[in-house]
């Protein structure tokens, strides 16, 4: 009882505890909006180091090289443990250190600048609470010109809009919600809004899939065919929360996802990621006519099939529901780019492991085993069967896979 | 529970081990489940060419066996086509023939048939000193002829002889002999091609086994039916070899 | 020189079905666990996906995924007048090495034993007299009944995901389920396999001879299945590489579809590989296990302190580190006395194989470990076993598994063994032959035990065990009894040719026959006749519990794993509820 009643105090008194690292509902708050905004997918330790989620040191892929991830324990010597709110507000909003040097935009302060100053508050009062950790990062590792951070005053101007999210009033508050969610601490654009040379989003093109990191980060807009505009809310509020659905399993980058992220998240907020996420534009290609079943290329792929991946994926390409993905009516399967499909098939793949989805099975690998151009029939035949259709599979493509990710078969 | 550690020893004791022991020394486990991209491991793919293990007339010696164990006919190729020698001679320049796997420590002892093997000899040096043997003896026996070079009943009687223990052939142990030369003929026909035997599947399309299909399914409702697809091995069929029947 | 390690609060020795179960409960109790392997870790994408499991060669012929005999192994010999020799390959048994353990490569056929099983000595003197029970036996009950086992074997079915069909609800028979099975409180997770040609046929035949055939209780699952740790397992494929290889679609219960995906989630846990517990450590009086001594791969021996040690290995290695740490009285059968290494026993296997006209095709490459009918007419007490002059039963079954090449491809009797003649019958009967076989309880009896070997040493230079044992008469008339069933079946599914496998001759190492060595390491209510108590502690050390056939005084017609995992379940509990609030021996001695 006595517990409550001071439960209940703390409540009344946040909102003016401000700032005040001593409030547990603010750094409880900072915590969740750590997890939302994936703070560790970046910042955790690298092996070995230190047994923390945030002592930083993890290389980030960049299109301009490797940068690593800060230390942002509040370490004085080596972490942010000498900053105040109002810098880590600066960087969140502005992508500037204290000192005025330009973070790069792997650090997605473009998105991040659109959540509240309070939500910021949180978080840094929230960092301000775990140990400390003596770890000095290398964060000068991008080459030439790239390394010069003034470069960024250019970047910001051409592809930076700061400021706040401001809601929309027309929609309901759970869409608002979703908005500030995905295009604030979400920043779910980072990947799959289409980045254009120089790593700016192009937003006409918001969350219609690109190619990035030898991975597809697909299509999550409205796009019944390539995007989630067929699927229910409830099936992305369930596939962010364990990672699976009936049809589909989350892997790679996006496994980290939901492990560090989603998984974390209160169903509220993922109805709202949901809604606001199915509510956005339907972009992308329209589906070519499928190849026909008779085709040379589609009878070499089925024979492959059968003898590779039906004793799993079963003839019907159904897979079993919650567990082996489907490859019909699967998104996956029909993006414009083949990359995440020619990877699995090549290098395997290990799906994501939450407490609901704990089981995370692994796709074997079958580089070995099967060369480039079985390998391209095999996915044009998966691609333009069962009553999918997408474009079919240049063999270069997956040499391109193959080289980057493999030694040979 | 008796002095009841803190989570920070227990974080001690998993640093502890990196320490001193070097992480080769101990593989820890914890939190996930270990899996890394392109982890598989398949058994070293065979190519026909050259012997690893036997010398040019051992190879012809276990060729001629092959093909009077399993006989080229009607039903398909012989053993020897099939590459039983060449899955026979990587087999003994690998762990088998150096019997690696097994415990091989002394004394040794001739022990009852029901104690099993008790050879100090692994199985290379068996078959080394058995061909040996049996080729002397063709030599003196058939005017200097060699195994191979006997006639297809000349072959087929000395076989009989060993498999019945009544050589005589000295420096041979009939009978051991023959039981390990019959397994290792049947595995060099019936195994995966992968292993340089079974050649284009010869043993697995003489009794219509489908080889790693792994999935039947499909015939399950269909009992008393004969299987159509045709046997895969472990490094999969080419492009286009087959098509499905609509 | 070992190096001490901070100590933890339990030890596993062993990461296979129980040694996974056994931690992840504790884990969910509270406790620290870690487990310690002697082989490598191992889990389905990686290890035995579908594009490297399907090897005949690999796995069954050269036993890749079985602890090497070069690195441990046993020695045997048939009588204590006989010099025990070293097996130097696995033959009649194969025990498993790496996480999983057999749990990884079993054939799946899960059976809660009979309640007459557990009180075989008592129910055989009170129904057939204690004159009637063979010369020298050691039969003695477990201690625990099939009742009090009942929520455990439930637990360890609804782990696995068990297909199959209940013969007893709670008291009340059911058509199509085994009619000699104890009550059960409710059916199993999932429907059965669906059966394939020649499981069928047996059936009806078995219907025909007045039997009561029912499906194979089968851990290959006969539909999706989600367990209620929530890991989830998809159906079989009928690939027909199940027993002695890893399952590649996540199709057949394991350790690593059924447990492990959550242990290692959990903070609590942590796995050690190839690391060889050489023995368990004993404060001064010898009451209490301060934990363990391993050996990693470098050779580094490491001391790890522990408050708890599960001993978790294969029935064999659990009876030789119970013998190499000095735990309990050895066994010594000149005088009857002693306590570790006593009722060894093994299983009567063999039965009647039967080829069949050209109008069969039994396509035997479709099958799974546990795709079959069986029939129970004659296990554990289900007849009279007055006129039949033995003890004991045995369970017959029609369980097509698999059409490996190399192994199996049967032809009839008197057909030469290579040659043309052989390759033409080869071809004919691959597709047309069908076996029924018998698995048949061994009795305990005084020369049949285990203890360590004078002679022989291991990598680590520790003695071997010995293992001393043949079958007595008793199993002999069992063999030959029940071979007669068998024939009898197969004749019935209309077979033109049968032919006989039966016990002769002494035992012998070399054939497989069955991986389901039991004993040496028993339960039961007295501590002068057995090594642990009713909850699987140990009577002298009580800080240590066993798991695993190590527990059983005899062994039945029927696979261990049921009553392996239930026992596991079962001493789980003991640990948390009965010995973790007061620990100390949970049963006064």
């Amino acid at each position: 009882m006595r517990a409550l009643l001071l439960l209940a105090a703390l409540l009344l008194s946040a909102p003016a505890a401000r700032a005040d690292n001593q409030d547990w509902t603010q750094v409880a708050r900072g915590r969740y909006l750590a997890v939302v905004g994936d703070c560790v997918a970046c910042h955790k330790a690298t092996e070995g180091v230190a047994a923390s989620d945030y002592a930083g040191g993890r290389p980030i892929e960049t299109p301009f090289g490797m940068i690593n991830a800060a230390n942002i324990t509040p370490d004085v010597e080596t972490g942010i443990g000498r900053w105040t709110p109002d810098d880590f507000a600066q960087a969140m909003r502005e992508g500037r250190r204290p000192d005025g040097a330009h973070l790069y935009p792997a650090f997605p302060y473009p998105w991040y600048t659109r959540m509240s100053r309070q939500d910021m508050d949180a978080i840094f009062a929230f960092l301000r609470t775990i140990p400390p950790v003596r770890h000095a990062v290398n964060r000068n590792t991008l080459p030439f010109p790239f390394r010069i951070r003034a470069a960024m005053i250019g970047w910001n101007m051409l592809f930076f809009t700061p400021g706040e999210l401001r809601p929309d009033p027309a929609k309901s508050e759970e869409w608002n919600r979703g908005a500030y969610l995905v295009e604030g601490p979400g920043h779910c654009g980072v990947c799959h809004t289409p980045m254009n040379a120089l790593g700016g989003s192009r937003s006409s093109e918001a969350f219609a899939g690109q190619s990035l990191q030898g991975w597809i980060a697909p299509n999550i807009g409205g796009n019944e065919a390539l995007g989630v505009g067929a699927w229910g809310v409830d099936d992305v509020v369930q596939y962010l929360r364990t990672g699976a659905t009936a049809w589909t399993r989350a892997s790679g980058p996006m496994a980290e996802v939901v492990e560090y992220s989603t998984s974390g998240m209160t169903e509220a907020d993922l109805r709202a990621i949901a809604v606001y996420l199915k509510d956005r534009p339907p972009r992308g290609p329209a589906p070519p006519a499928p190849l026909a079943a008779d085709a040379p290329r589609m009878r070499a792929g089925e024979a492959l099939y059968i003898d590779n991946c039906a004793a799993c994926h079963r003839r019907d390409g159904a897979g079993v529901a919650g567990m082996i993905p489907s490859l019909k009516d699967n998104q996956i399967t029909v993006q414009p780019g083949v990359e995440t499909l020619a990877r699995v098939v090549l290098t395997g793949v290990r799906s994501a492991a939450t407490d609901l989805e704990p089981t995370a099975p692994g796709m074997p690998s079958f580089g070995w085993r099967l060369d480039d151009q079985q390998v391209a029939d095999l996915l044009s035949y998966v691609r333009n069967a069962w009553g999918n259709a997408a474009p079919e599979v240049d063999v270069s493509l997956v040499r391109q896979q193959r080289e980057r990710l493999t030694r040979g078969p | 529970m008796p002095d009841a550690p803190t989570s920070r020893r227990l974080l001690l004791s998993a640093t502890a081990l990196i320490a001193l022991g070097g992480p080769a020394a101990a593989r820890s486990i914890r939190g996930a489940l270990p899996w890394s991209p392109n982890e598989a491991y398949p058994p070293p793919r065979v190519t026909a060419g050259g012997w690893l293990y036997f010398t040019a007339e051992e190879a012809a010696s276990i060729e001629a066996i092959a093909n009077r164990l399993i006989p080229a006919d009607a039903l398909g190729p012989g053993g020897g086509e099939a590459g039983c020698a060449i899955y026979l001679d990587r087999q003994l320049a690998g762990p088998y023939g150096s019997s690696s796997w097994l415990y091989m420590q002394g004394p040794f002892a001739r022990g009852t048939p029901e104690q099993g093997l008790q050879d100090e000899r692994p199985p290379a040096a068996l078959y080394r000193q058995s061909l040996s043997a049996i080729n002397a003896h063709c030599r003196a026996r058939f005017g200097g002829r060699a195994f191979p070079a006997l006639s297809p009943e000349e072959q087929d009687a000395l076989l009989h002889a060993i498999d019945e223990g009544r050589s005589g052939i000295a420096g041979l142990e009939d009978k051991p002999f023959f039981e390990m030369l019959l397994q290792n003929v049947m595995e060099g026909f019936f195994a995966d091609p992968i292993y340089g035997g079974n050649r284009d599947m010869a043993g697995w399309k003489l009794l219509g086994f489908p080889g790693t299909r792994y999935d039947y399914r499909e015939m399950l409702d269909r009992p008393n039916q004969p299987y159509r697809d045709p046997p895969v091995p472990l490094s999969g069929l080419r492009a286009a070899s087959w098509q499905v029947a609509r | 020189m070992s190096r001490r390690l901070p100590p933890t609060d339990v030890v596993v020795v062993g990461l296979g079905w129980t040694g996974s179960i056994m931690s992840y409960e504790l884990c969910r109790a509270g406790l620290r666990v870690t487990a310690i392997e002697r082989g490598p870790w191992r889990d389905t994408p990686t290890d035995f996906p579908p594009t490297t499991a399907p090897d005949e060669l690999r796995y069954s012929i050269r036993h890749d995924l079985f602890v090497r005999p070069a690195q441990e192994t046993l020695t045997f010999r048939n009588t204590m007048n006989q010099t025990a020799l070293p097996i130097r390959r696995w033959g009649s048994f194969l025990p498993g090495n790496g996480v999983g353990g057999a749990g990884v490569h079993w054939n799946g056929q899960t059976w809660r034993w009979h309640p007459w099983d557990f009180t075989f000595h008592s129910s055989s003197v009170a129904r057939y007299g204690a004159d009637f029970l063979p010369q020298d036996h050691m039969m003695q009950d477990w201690g625990i009944t099939y009742e009090e086992l009942e929520e455990s074997f439930d637990r360890f079915e609804y782990l696995c995901g068990i297909s199959g069909k209940a013969g007893n609800l709670g008291g009340q028979l059911q058509p199509g389920g085994n009619p000699f099975e104890g009550s059960r409180r409710r059916d199993y997770p999932t429907p059965p396999m669906q059966m394939t040609a020649a499981p069928q046929l047996f059936a009806k035949a078995a219907t025909e001879l007045g039997w009561k055939p029912f499906p194979q209780p089968s851990a290959n699952l006969s539909q999706a299945y989600t367990n209620p740790y929530g890991c989830k397992l998809a159906p079989c494929t009928y690939c027909g590489f199940c027993e002695r290889f890893g399952c590649g679609n996540f199709s057949k219960s394991s350790p690593q579809t059924c447990v492990l995906p959550v242990l290692v989630r959990h903070p609590g846990f942590e796995a050690r590989t190839e690391c060889q517990v050489t023995r368990v450590n004993l404060s001064r009086d010898g009451k209490r296990a301060t934990g363990v001594t391993y050996v990693d791969t470098a050779g580094q021996e490491w001391e790890q302190p522990a408050a708890l040690v599960l001993l978790c290995a294969y029935q064999l290695f659990n009876v030789r580190l119970l013998l190499l740490s000095g735990i309990g009285k050895p066994y010594n059968p000149a005088t009857g006395e002693g306590v570790v290494g006593r009722n060894y026993a093994y299983q009567v296997t063999g039965g009647a194989t039967g080829f069949f006209g050209q109008d069969k095709i039994f396509n035997p490459f479709i099958g799974a470990g546990s795709v079959g009918m069986v029939a129970d007419e004659f296990n554990a007490d289900n007849f009279d076993h007055g006129p039949a002059g033995f003890v004991g039963g045995a369970s017959l079954a029609c369980i097509l598994t698999n059409g490996r090449p190399i192994t199996n491809r049967p032809v009839p009797p008197d057909t030469p063994r290579w040659g043309s003649e052989w390759k033409r019958a080869t071809r004919d009967n691959y597709n047309r032959w069908a076996a029924v076989g018998l698995q048949g309880s061994v009795m305990p009896y005084r020369g049949n035990y285990l203890d360590l070997d004078p002679t022989y040493k291991d990598s680590n230079g520790l003695p071997l065990l010995r293992m001393t044992f043949d079958f007595p008469e008793n199993e002999r008339k069992l063999s030959r009894f029940a071979v007669d069933r068998c024939v009898e079946a197969v004749r019935a599914m209309g077979a033109h040719t049968v032919r006989r496998n039966e016990i002769s001759g002494p035992y012998s190492i070399v054939p497989y026959q069955s991986t389901h060595n039991t004993g040496g390491a028993i339960m039961g209510s007295d501590p002068k006749t057995s090594v642990a108590n009713k909850y699987c502690q140990v009577w002298d050390v009580p800080n240590v519990f066993l798991s695993g056939a190590s527990l059983f005084p005899m062994n039945a017609g029927f696979n261990p794993t049921g009553p392996v995992g239930a026992l596991a379940y079962w001493a789980a509990d003991a640990i948390r509820d009965r010995y973790l609030p007061n620990p100390g021996p949970l049963v006064p001695a």
